[in-house]
């Protein structure tokens, strides 16, 4: 049998970063450029630029207390935004805690992403019309998930995608793995985005594992995999875009890893960057960052101007405003909420304790 | 009406109800071709086809992420665990995610998943398979637990198990699998989960007990009978949510009970039961509570469960020492 080698006899080898554009915006790779309206340009732009606008203001806030648990995404917005784009209206979407913005562009109304942060039951009461799974937790949970929602998609004869999104710490746990592999195994319509931005919390990747890429770890389970650079929007979207093309033609998931940067903390619940990774380091990425070389791009193209980016900003500000107000009207949770949501119909014990906590709480009011 | 052993009848509920539910799955490991290691699944491969009865990989967590999932593409999915000493691989799908997804969704999404799993000792497994662990998931908020004693319970329970639109983890113990039949009706029925059974009328003691010590108890109860005490015996049926109503009412007439589990005594069912009768009965009682367990080892070797496992002895000796308190 004739094993997968190359020269160099490296794996790695065999997943080089594929870029389009350069930190200047410059298309590198001609041939790689994907197929994509100028319309579809200048959204993608809007949207990168109002995440960032939306982000900012996020940070204030937070540490205004008006908002919650709150992972920042500066940096990562063409990871995010640029792969989510492929997104149909009714494929699924598996975040984890900071795939906010992919949630928000897929159709969740900004106040309830302010709900989720702040820790509201509501901010997981989905529109009906809305294909997406409240954001994960418990790391690379939503792999194996992705599997049986992209199982489901393919058993109904949808031809529809899951798309997973996780972390770069997440593919140190059994999950990402199992996931890959379920939904290898069935050939089920799942893509699979791995957002290396370098720190799991602290952990740097080179100690979560030793392969020298995490797009290799698809070799494993059999399936498609591609390194991209997570910096650049257009590579990330005709990675995406492949991915998505094969999974509704049957070909099966594909697992791609971005190789991206958050230029803030893990969380704002008091994660300091500091301590684990330098200014200077931040700054080579930043140098990298994702909307100057697609603003530099698309003013190159005269598809972007200093107009579009302040109307952007400005839009962004206002919804953020709005979104808040709105948050802010909706009712204080409740024990007797809670209670009611455990089952359809409460059971016994669950119904003595309805009947005790409506007492009290009417008491209260 | 046909004569059924339990495992017969758990087939035949699952059967009953693919055919009855498009959307019902059977999934697992060897569950397809192979009818599942027990043959619980037996013949649903060859009638419903690979679409509905499916292998899956040899990964629980996995199997319990594909069943939330399918879940939320209005699948039905029954998932089995092929042993419950595995399930400790799924733990976070069943406690974190399947059990949390109507609440973390305020309501929009629920996850309608049977989880099948044989436990329970007395078989002589290898280590790790057998474990009593029901009281680990008995403390899950927002799943069902129901543990059946007999084939025609295991039909209508598995049944309501699979039409409900919560969780349920439904636990079929190993030793019961096979050792009787009874009659059960071809027909579809259900038995409401939540509701205890008494199993055996009497006077003197209610024994409270679920699972394989159903038929310990019963055959203790016919030996305290040639003794003069006269026991009554409840079949909880489902452990979570715990049907206090009816232990309550039993005590209020016979004002001893003992509680009895097959499992360790730390933190077990039996200790919520008599936490609930010191609640809501407590001035009925004559005597403490009693309470017969495993003891706090882990659950032992296979030639040590003989010794290990509570018998129909020690039910009798409790009785007594309830009894002549």
């Amino acid at each position: 049998m004739d094993l997968p080698v190359n020269d160099s006899g490296r794996i790695e080898d065999f997943f080089p970063t594929l870029r389009i554009l350069d930190t200047q915006g410059h298309v590198i790779n001609e041939q790689a450029r994907p197929e994509i309206s100028n319309d579809e340009l200048k959204e993608l732009m809007r949207r990168m630029v109002y995440t960032r606008v939306w982000d900012q203001r996020a940070l204030k806030l937070n540490r205004q207390g008006r908002l919650g648990f709150y992972a920042p995404v500066a940096g990562q917005e063409a990871s995010m935004l640029a792969s989510a784009f492929l997104m149909d209206q009714e494929d699924w979407l598996l975040p984890s805690y900071r795939d906010i913005p992919q949630l928000v562009w897929h159709g969740l109304p900004l106040y309830k992403a302010f709900l989720y942060s702040r820790g509201h039951f509501e901010g997981g009461q989905y529109p009906e019309e809305l294909k997406a799974v409240m954001p994960q937790i418990i790391i690379a949970a939503q792999c194996t998930q992705a599997a049986g929602i992209a199982l489901g998609l393919k058993k109904r004869g949808k031809k529809q995608v899951a798309f997973c999104y996780f972390g770069d710490g997440a593919t140190s746990q059994g999950d990402f793995y199992e996931g890959m592999n379920f939904a290898g195994a069935y050939r089920a319509p799942a893509i699979f985005i791995c957002q290396n931005n370098r720190f799991a919390i602290s952990v740097p990747v080179e100690k979560q594992t030793a392969a020298a890429s995490l797009a290799q770890k698809a070799v494993a389970a059999g399936i498609r995999g591609i390194q991209v650079d997570g910096m650049d929007p257009l590579a990330v979207y005709a990675a995406t875009k492949k991915a998505r093309e094969h999974a509704i033609a049957g070909d099966g998931p594909t697992l791609i890893e971005t190789l991206t940067y958050r230029y803030g903390p893990h969380t704002m619940a008091g994660d300091d960057p500091t301590r684990y990774r330098t200014d200077e380091l931040t700054g080579e990425w930043e140098k990298r960052d994702p909307l100057i070389r697609f603003r530099f791009y698309l003013e190159r193209l005269g598809l972007w101007s200093q107009e579009d980016e302040e109307q952007t900003a400005e839009q962004a500000r206002t919804d953020v405003d709005k979104a808040l107000k709105q948050a802010d009207r909706v009712s204080k949770q409740n024990v007797t909420d809670l209670l009611g949501f455990m089952f359809e119909k409460p059971t016994q014990n669950i119904q003595e304790q309805l009947d005790a906590y409506s007492a009290r709480e009417g008491d209260q009011r | 009406m046909t004569q059924m052993t339990m495992i017969q009848a758990i087939t035949d509920a699952m059967r009953t109800e693919l055919r009855r539910d498009d959307n019902v799955l059977v999934f697992g490991e060897d569950v397809a071709k192979n009818g599942g290691v027990f043959r619980a699944t037996e013949g649903l491969y060859d009638e419903f086809g690979e679409d509905r009865v499916f292998d899956t990989p040899l990964a629980e967590s996995g199997i319990a992420g594909l069943a939330l999932g399918l879940a939320l593409q209005q699948y039905r999915p029954i998932m089995e665990i092929q042993f419950f000493g595995f399930v400790f691989e799924a733990m976070d799908g069943i406690a974190s995610q399947l059990a949390r997804l109507r609440y973390r969704s305020g309501g929009h999404y629920h996850a309608p998943v049977t989880i099948r799993s044989p436990f329970g000792g007395g078989v002589k497994t290898p280590e790790l398979h057998a474990d009593n662990l029901e009281g680990l998931f008995a403390q899950c908020p927002g799943l069902k637990v129901v543990i059946p004693s007999n084939p025609y319970d295991a039909k209508g329970l598995l049944i309501a198990a699979i039409r409900d639109n919560d969780p349920v983890l439904f636990l079929e113990h190993m030793k019961l699998y096979r050792s009787f039949r009874e009659e059960v009706p071809e027909e579809a029925y259900t038995i409401e989960l939540g509701k205890a059974k008494i199993v055996r009328e009497g006077s003197g003691l209610t024994l409270i007990t679920y699972g394989a010590m159903v038929r310990t108890a019963l055959k203790a109860a016919e030996q305290l009978q040639k003794e003069g005490i006269d026991c009554e015996i409840i079949d909880l049926r489902t452990i979570s949510p715990l049907d206090t109503e009816t232990i309550v009412k039993s005590i209020q007439k016979t004002n001893r009970a003992v509680v009895v589990q097959e499992a360790q005594k730390q933190a077990g069912i039996a200790a919520q039961v008599i936490a609930e009768i010191n609640d809501c009965a407590l001035l009925h009682l004559e005597a403490p509570v009693g309470r017969v367990s495993a003891p706090d080892s882990v659950f032992p070797f296979a030639s040590a469960e003989d010794v290990w496992l509570p018998n129909e002895k020690d039910i009798i000796e409790q009785a007594k020492a309830t009894v002549n308190f």
